[in-house]
């Protein structure tokens, strides 16, 4: 039997990486289980000619058809928008956009402001020097300043305006109405030891340059030289507890897929919002028989995913196309509550600058906009280059009905019950993505943009998981309390995005590591009496 | 279908014909159609993971031409196509983006574009820094973030 280590982290992915560095200065036996391995910046979409037609591949951002032996299968069927995410040391930061916004302070309070769904149990204010750390860790660029964003200060420059940024504001600036650049973890000039950008294109998939930040690039080497183990390919199949019902360690499959037993003295989760419920319902034991840390019966339920709403269209001048990161500048012009638009709550925007030719070819004869044909050549001219997007990121209110439960079915390759996902868009999300659509229509049309399109949602857009294990006061109504832990097992943390109380409407991972800076920091000032 | 991992000579064949009613040679803009054996080529080599589709999209193909779609009559020939692009489903979807996208990364499409021969990494691109001063309105019309409390 292995000897068992003071707290073992399941993930190392966003949260994962922030929470072994945090807890590294405890000089604990730290372990880290990540079912995927170490990435290889060599290998990434960039490097090659074939950078595109990869997308569609091995580097798809959805699990089910990129079909990696470190990947689980998903059964989304049932959905409108497909989970994506990326499993490796880094997690989905390997494969993310590198937009940077916070969570608004008016978010952590929605019951009171708004009369909707709960207040968080905690404030942004106690967020804020988790936030701060975490843009240093990560290393952040932006403009300080922007009067409708809580105030950040990015340790780099902003990206440049670019050929599609200057469009967009100028039409943006002809209704009055807030843009600003975006907070990106993209590395504007050389920051600990990351080369700045080179403006490879679509960071989505990986950054061969190291610009993007992803924390098997940040915050892994500094846990890893302060001590932490950490184990790839070790993909955990339950948490394991004991006879006074507290978490005694995790059954797991190595590399080699042998099963193996992990005592461990704490367990902290960081699998998201899939992940998470999946493992704490494989779980399921005489003692848990509804899965692990669900008295309240919340596990799995509430899954958020903000529906994004998308419209894209083409303009006469050449925009930035596939030579800039995809996303530039954002807009907080209807993030906060109007009731007279129809809908509470609202939404950010992100603007896209443009798509490679691949991309567009591909897409755009699926729109039925590029036709076959003697014609094929002069439209495609037309259109490639000349895309600007405009994406809203919707706020998604927590709902029970829409949740993650086991597939009876469906398993991985280990033979470990996958994650099912039932989600229906609400009426209130319908109509703020058609208020979104017509904003970006008068934004594209005020830019010269024709051949409109719209892809709302965004089918394989489920990139933010959340909320399936929320955070609150009430055990009847939450899955953890105000710092994390578990209401039912004292030596389980969860610090991912599964407890989210409400999504915001932006993209979530900024938040998501603060919080578990957070988490790190009240576990670090409560060791002596961790499990009271 | 094929009964294995690659396509039969037939298929092959209608994949060639497809594939140029997709996207015709043109001397207009100097570029090959996507039946240019190089393209071909390069297609074949890749299909990879997508072969057992596509061997799907080339045997519904032949089902709506009843024989091969080079011998069609022109007319004929474009109804098959509408009613295969129309109603081809995901296997047709899967056959038209491994085309475009073989297509869309030869060298004399992409110079005809006006496209450099190389991948991103490690050269990149330049990008213009713009006028911030478009900022200015934004910065003066200002706003407050809503306060939680």
């Amino acid at each position: 039997m292995k000897d068992p280590v003071d707290v073992l982290i399941i993930g190392a992915g966003a949260s994962g990486a922030a929470v072994a560095w945090s807890l590294a200065e405890t000089k604990m036996h730290i372990l880290c289980l990540e079912q995927g391995g170490w990435m290889n910046p060599a290998e990434y979409p960039s490097t090659g000619r074939d950078w595109e037609a990869k997308f569609y591949g091995e580097w798809s951002s959805s699990p089910n058809i990129r079909g990696r032996p470190e990947d689980y299968p998903i059964n989304d069927d049932n959905s409108p928008i497909k989970v994506v995410n990326y499993n490796a040391v880094g997690g989905s930061t390997v494969m993310y956009t590198a937009h940077w916004p916070r969570l608004h302070p008016s978010d952590f309070k929605v019951k009171t402001l708004d009369g909707v769904a709960d207040d968080w149990p905690i404030d942004y204010d106690a967020l804020t020097p988790f936030f701060e750390e975490n843009d240093r860790m990560m290393g952040t660029s932006g403009l300080s300043g922007d009067p409708l964003s809580p105030l950040t200060h990015p340790p780099m420059p902003q990206q440049p305006m670019g050929l599609s940024g200057a469009i967009i504001g100028k039409a943006m600036n002809e209704f009055g109405w807030h843009w600003w650049p975006s907070d990106t973890t993209v590395a504007t000039m050389d920051y600990e030891g990351r080369a700045r950008c080179i403006n490879l294109g679509h960071c989505t998939p990986a950054c061969a340059q190291g610009a993007k930040s992803s924390t098997d690039i940040t915050y892994w080497p500094h846990a890893v030289r302060a001590g932490v183990e950490l184990r790839t390919h070790c993909r955990v199949r339950e948490i394991t507890t004991d006879e006074n019902g507290m978490a005694s360690g995790v059954v797991y499959y190595d590399k080699d897929g042998v099963e193996q037993f992990q005592p461990a003295h704490v367990v902290i989760i960081a699998c998201n919002g899939v992940g998470t419920p999946r493992l704490l319902l494989n779980s399921a034991s005489g003692r848990f028989p509804d899965g692990l840390a669900n008295s309240s019966g919340l596990v799995g339920k509430n899954l958020m995913f903000h529906p994004y709403a998308q419209i894209y269209g083409y303009v006469k001048e050449p925009t930035d196309s596939n030579r800039a990161p995809p996303t530039c500048l954002w807009s907080k012009e209807w993030y906060d509550t109007d009731l007279s638009r129809g809908f509470v709550r609202g939404y950010g925007v992100q603007f896209v600058r443009g798509a490679g030719p691949v991309f567009e070819a591909v897409v755009s004869e699926q729109k039925g906009i590029l036709p076959w044909g003697a014609d094929h050549h002069r439209v495609f001219r037309k259109l490639n280059g000349h895309r600007l997007g405009f994406s809203a990121i919707c706020e998604d209110l927590p709902e029970e009905h829409n949740r993650v439960t086991l597939d009876p079915v469906l398993k991985d390759s280990h033979g470990i019950a996958a994650p099912k996902i039932d989600y229906t868009i609400s009426e209130n999300s319908r109509k703020m993505m058609e208020h979104a659509l017509a904003r970006g229509r008068e934004v594209l049309e005020t830019a010269g943009a024709t051949d409109i399109c719209v892809n709302s949602p965004i089918p394989w857009g489920g990139w933010h998981l959340l909320g399936t294990a929320r955070m609150g006061t009430d055990p009847e109504r939450s899955v953890v309390n105000e710092w994390g832990r578990s209401h039912d097992v004292k030596n389980l943390f969860i610090v991912d995005g599964s407890i989210f109380v409400t999504s915001g409407g932006v993209n979530p991972t900024s938040t998501i590591q603060a919080l578990a800076l957070y988490i790190a920091d009240q576990m670090k000032q409560r060791l002596a009496n961790l499990f009271d | 279908m094929s009964a294995d991992n690659q396509l039969t000579r037939t298929q092959c064949n209608d994949l060639r014909t497809i594939a140029a009613m997709i996207v015709p040679a043109s001397d207009e803009y100097k570029v090959p159609g996507a039946d240019d054996p190089a393209i071909q080529a390069d297609i074949l080599a890749t299909l990879g993971r997508d072969t057992k589709l596509v061997a799907a999209a080339l045997d519904h193909l032949a089902r709506l031409a009843g024989q091969p779609l080079a011998e069609l009559d022109a007319g004929k020939r474009d109804a098959v196509a509408q009613e295969f692009r129309k109603h081809g489903g995901a296997a047709a979807a899967t056959l038209v983006r491994v085309v475009l996208q073989c297509y869309y990364r030869d060298d004399r499409v992409l110079r005809s574009l006006g496209l450099e021969l190389r991948a991103p990494f490690p050269k990149g691109y330049v990008l213009p820094d713009g006028d911030w001063s478009l900022l200015d309105p934004v910065k003066a019309k200002a706003g407050t973030l809503r306060r939680a409390p």
